[in-house]
Order: structure tokens, then sequence, then C-alpha cells
């Protein structure tokens, strides 16, 4: 119960103000297609430097779950999702909107979010404090294998292509190898004097997740949204609290989706709340009802995206895997203050890792409120063209890489590593393993110097890595993810190429 | 997609993992590369794995880039490449700034070029943009970018 220690502390009135800030200024950028959570994460991350860490991840946090929830305005109002996430709140949400019911499925989807969202965040209350005292156990081998399995496992599940998904999670891991070593200060693969002080994490990060969008954004030329906003009409708050309790079945089960798949690492809020409209209309006696503006079919979208946010970070705090590409940005966001993931924040930084979790409890209060009120304005600044939106992004990309340690260099980095994922995703690379590799890289690094230098006084490399329960276990999991997704990609192949063939 | 597409693409992964691994086991001292050995020694076996059936026509993930999606970008791309290579360091972040800003929205922007009020619209939007980048930036984060032309 040491959370109910630090709720205090999310009310001092810097920390509430970012707080509200972020949850604000989220759901305007969620309701933005284009501006996908993960790139929100990554370009505020430069704001957060001149704060303390606690007031960082506040900032962060909120802009994480209310970017998540905001996707939805778009998804109702102009049938655009705002994030991957919202592609299943578009099925029932924008049909109610057409029918002169917008305001009840944004009540509705805000309402759900938020009772998602809190029971997600009370998972990580309550597991991760259990699963950082387990990681005490881990010595350098596990920390090993656990940076190889954060790696392989967003790899193969974040990815179309197995082995593309592992090649990306490959050059993360190398790039995260460019500059000086720690131990001999050799150089290391600098082949340009930018990449001197090895490559900086944000401006990657910016790098990665922002240009792409920006280059995906010019492809589509001088493109209009062509959108219209629905009007919304009023409708009354509590008859929406009443439906949305009336709907426990969907509620539910759209909450324990989101909250089971966000648990899982790299799965990630795209699929969850698909997979939790499915289930809840399989379950349901009104199935013929989904797709024709059907209140459940939005209750459960929403509440399974916004439970997946906090258990997303229960591998994150606990084991410093990232349980999705935002929560892999949220990890550049601890590592940039000096604090890591595991034992030590729980142990040493219980100030931060508190007030930071519960700030996402208040957020999604805060989300839930200022939403309904929000979403007019968002939807109008999702309608903002997509040329205005690309130039936006590109100049703060470029003043967000510089403003990290004030080197043109960075910038330069930035620059490059987006140009270059852009082509990489059109050949089918994934952005997500390749920064897992690029933040896990160095800690992957320094545990197996230090597990070889043990290994060697003791029973030698082999019999270190490779034997011990524990070890054991690692690596059967990250031969068994790769086992699966690839089983999952041969079944997805056979099933095409009989479709083709039928046709 | 263009098989030659995923041959080009996938070719240039399998140069830089076979330059990865040549670097990673021919530099000295060999205790500051056995890191970079275990992951280039994957990354071609992979890089490899990737070209060799991109050879043989069987890459089926990822849409590359058609002809008309490549034109669209290409005047984006260019100007991202002066504005971030070039400008502004040359002529300084805001100028720079707010020079690429207004020609991309020159380019992209859907409103016709031949009414006076699309391109008053584009100065104003610039001009407030810049204006909440410099307080962002300048004032609030105290962040010094380089100045040299104007500011």
């Amino acid at each position: 119960m040491d959370f109910i220690y630090y709720f205090g502390d999310v009310f001092t009135p810097l920390s509430f103000m970012l707080l509200l800030g972020g949850t604000i200024g989220g759901l305007i950028l969620g309701a933005t297609p284009g501006l996908s959570p993960t790139m929100a994460v990554a370009l505020l991350i430069p704001f957060t430097f001149q704060l303390e860490a606690a007031q960082g991840l506040i900032l962060l946090g909120a802009a994480y779950t209310s970017t998540v929830a905001g996707g939805a305005v778009s998804a109702i109002l102009l049938k655009i999702p705002g994030a991957p996430a919202n592609i299943a709140t578009t099925l029932d949400g924008h049909t109610m909107a057409k029918q002169g019911q917008g305001a009840r499925a944004l009540q509705l989807s805000f309402l759900a979010s938020a009772v998602g969202g809190i029971f997600g965040v009370l998972l990580l209350i309550f597991l991760t404090p259990v699963l950082a005292q387990w990681a005490l156990a881990f010595g350098p081998s596990h920390l090993f294998w656990l940076a190889i399995l954060g790696v392989t496992v967003i790899g193969t599940l974040d990815s179309a292509s197995v082995v593309k998904g592992l090649l990306s999670g490959c050059i993360g891991l190398w790039l995260a190898t460019i500059g000086f070593d720690d131990i001999m200060g050799a150089q290391r693969f600098i082949f340009h004097p930018a990449l001197g002080g090895g490559i900086n994490i944000i401006a990657a990060l910016i790098g990665l997740f922002a240009i792409p969008q920006v280059l995906t954004m010019f492809a589509k030329g001088r493109h209009h949204t062509g959108a219209e906003v629905i009007e919304v009409q009023r409708h009354s708050i509590l008859e929406a609290f009443r439906e949305l309790f009336s709907r426990t079945r969907a509620l539910s089960i759209g909450t324990l989706t989101g909250s089971i798949i966000g648990l899982i690492p790299g799965v990630g809020g795209q699929i969850a709340g698909l997979v939790a409209y499915d289930q809840t209309k399989k379950f349901s006696s009104e199935k013929d009802k989904f797709g024709t503006g059907h209140s459940e079919g939005v209750i459960a979208a929403e509440s399974a995206n916004n439970a997946m946010v906090g258990p997303s970070l229960v591998p994150l705090l606990t084991l410093s895997i990232p349980g999705s590409p935002t929560a892999a940005v949220l990890l550049g966001g601890l590592l940039i203050h000096g604090i890591f993931p595991g034992s030590d924040l729980f142990d040493n930084h219980p100030d931060v890792a508190w007030t930071f979790i519960n700030s996402m409890l208040i957020g999604q209060v805060l989300m839930c409120i200022f939403g309904l009120y929000v979403a007019g304005l968002a939807a109008r600044v999702a309608q903002v063209p997509q040329s205005v939106m690309a130039a936006i992004v590109l100049a703060l990309s470029v003043f967000g890489a510089y403003s990290v340690q004030g080197s043109m260099g960075d910038v330069y980095v930035m620059a490059c590593l987006g140009i270059g994922m852009f082509f990489l995703e059109r050949f089918g690379f994934s952005a997500a393993p390749l920064v897992l590799g690029l933040i896990l890289g160095p800690i992957a690094e320094a545990n197996f110097i230090q597990g070889g230098m043990i290994a060697d006084a003791t029973v030698g490399k082999a019999s270190y890595f490779l034997t011990g329960g524990l070890n054991l276990l690692l690596i059967t999991v990250v031969l068994a993810s790769i086992a699966y997704s690839v089983w999952m990609e041969l079944l997805h192949r056979r099933y095409t190429t009989k479709e083709e063939a039928q046709a | 997609m263009n098989r030659s597409q995923h041959v080009f693409g996938s070719g240039l992964v399998f140069a830089v993992g076979l330059w990865v691994t040549w670097v990673s086991y021919t530099q000295q001292p060999a205790e500051a590369f056995l890191f970079p050995r275990l992951i280039a020694s994957v990354f071609v076996v992979l890089a490899g794995w990737t070209f060799g059936k991109a050879v043989m026509g069987l890459s089926k993930v990822g849409n590359g880039v058609t002809r008309t999606m490549f034109l669209n970008m290409l005047p984006g791309l260019i100007i991202t490449l002066i504005y971030v290579f070039w400008a502004a360091k040359s002529l300084g972040f805001y100028t720079a700034t707010a020079i690429a800003f207004f020609v991309l929205l020159s380019i992209y922007d859907p409103a016709p070029h031949s009414k006076t009020k699309s391109w008053v619209k584009r100065g104003v939007i610039t001009a407030v943009f810049l204006a909440v980048m410099y307080g962002l930036f300048a004032m609030l984060l105290n962040v010094y970018t380089p100045k040299e032309i104007l500011f």
C-alpha cells in the first residue's frame, strides 16, 4: 500500500498542471490522425529535461493515457482512427455519430476508457512491486537474457515478418554499440564525427517515430482529409453512466482482454480493441446489432484500449521489458533521468515510481472529465491539413533532437535514422524492435561483459549463460516466442495462399 | 511490390550486416568487440536470409514505394534534407524553420495557389507557429540554438 503515501505529490501545483496539460494536450494530439501515441510521447521527451524525474514522467504518462483515449474522438466523429488502437471504435462509434448519437458514443467511449484505464492502473499498482522484488534474484546472465527476450518478443510479435522483426532488433542492438566502448575505451563503428558520443536515445526515438510519419504525410501529396466533423448533440451524462453499467458484459470483457494483452510484452493496444470487440460480439445476445451503431462495440473497444496502458508498464517497470512501443519510449524517458526500472526504482526512487503511477490513476479521471469537453475541439484539430501537421512535426523533431544536448550531430542522427526507417518500414521492417534493441543494447552488453567476467572466474561462459533454472526458462521463452510467431506467420501465409487460389 | 525494390532494400541491409561483421571481427582490441561480434553474427545471417528470399522473389511483407508516392514525397524530402543538413546551422534555427515551414505549406497545402487568401493564411500560420516555437524553446526551455542570419 506504499502508493497511498505518495498520492499528495501528484497534487503539487506544478505536477497537477503538468498532468492537466498532458491530459488535455494528449486528447487533442490523440485525435489527430497520423500522430500516434508513441510519436506524441517521443516528441514530448525533450520538454521533460528541465523537470524533476517524477514530473517529467507525469507529463509523459498523461500524454500516453490520453492520446490512446483521444484517438476515439476522430474515430467516432470523423471515421478516422487517431491511432491503430482505435480501429475497432470506428465500427460502431461512427455509425452512432451518423445516427445523431455522437455525444452518447463519445460519453460511453470516455467513461469506458476511464473504467478500463483505472482497472489497468490498479493492476500496475498491485503487480509491479511484487514482480520488482522477484527481479532482485536476477544476476547478469538473467538480465542479459531478459534484454534479449525484450528485443525478440517485440521483434517477433510486433512485426508482420518474424525474420524482419528480429533483424530490426539486431540493427537496434548494433546501433547501441556505436561510440566508445565503456570498458576498453575503444572506438566502435564511428564512421562520422556525429557518432563520436554514440547514438543518443532520445534523438533516435524522435527520428524513428516522427520522421517516417512526416514522410508518409508528404507521400500523400496535396491531400485533404476530406472528412467532415459530425455535429454533436447534447446527451445526459447520467444516462451514459447508467448505460455503461448496464452493459457490464461488454465492459468486463473489454477491461479483462485489454489488461491481459497489455501484460504480454510487444502485443500492444492495436489488437486489444479488436480482440475485445470480437469477443464481446461472440458472447453478446445482440450479435446482429454490432456494426450498426451498437454501444457495446464502443464500450468493449475503448475499455480494452485503455485497460492495456497500465499493464503494458508492468514488464517495463519491473524487468525493463516494455509492453508496447510507447512503453519503450517511456523507458527512454526514465533512463535519461538516470533511473533504472526494477527493484532500484521502487527501493531507491519510490517517490518517482509511485507519483508517476498515482498520476496515471488520477489522469484516467481527468481524461474522462475533460475528454467530453475537449472532444469537439479535438475533432476540429483532426481536420487540420496533413501538410501543416507534417511541417509542425518536422520542426518539433529538429528542435527536440537539438535540445537534448545542444548538438547538431543529434539532429543529423535523428534525420538519418528517421529517413532510413521510413524506407525500412516500406520493406516490412518495424521501428519498435529497432528501438528496443537500441534501448536494451547497453543493458544486454553490460551484463554480457559482467557475466563473462564472473563466468571466466567460476564455471565458464557456456555453463554460466546456458544452465540454471532461470536462464533455461528465459531461453525457452525466447525460443517459444520465435517459434509461435513463425507458426502464426506460416498459418497466415497458408490461409492467404488458399484465399488467393479460391479468388 | 516490385521485386527489384525488395532486392535493393534487403541488399543494402545485407551489405551493412557484412560491413558490421567484418569490422567486429577485424578491429582491435578484440575484447571491446565481443558483444558486437555476437550481434553481427546473428545480424548477417538474418540479413542474408532476407536478401536470399528477395532475390528468389519470395519476399511478401512490405508494400515498397510506388512511383506516385515517391514523386509526392520528393519535394518534401529534399526540403527536409536542406533544412536539417544545411539551413538550420547556416541560416539559424528560427530563420531556417520559418522558410522550410512556409515552403512545405506552399507545396503540400490543398488550398488553391491562385488565391491571395491562401498565401496570407500560410504566412499567418508560419508566423504564429514560429512565435510558439520561440516561446517554447527559447523562453520556456532556454534552448540556445545556432543563430547565423537574423535569429
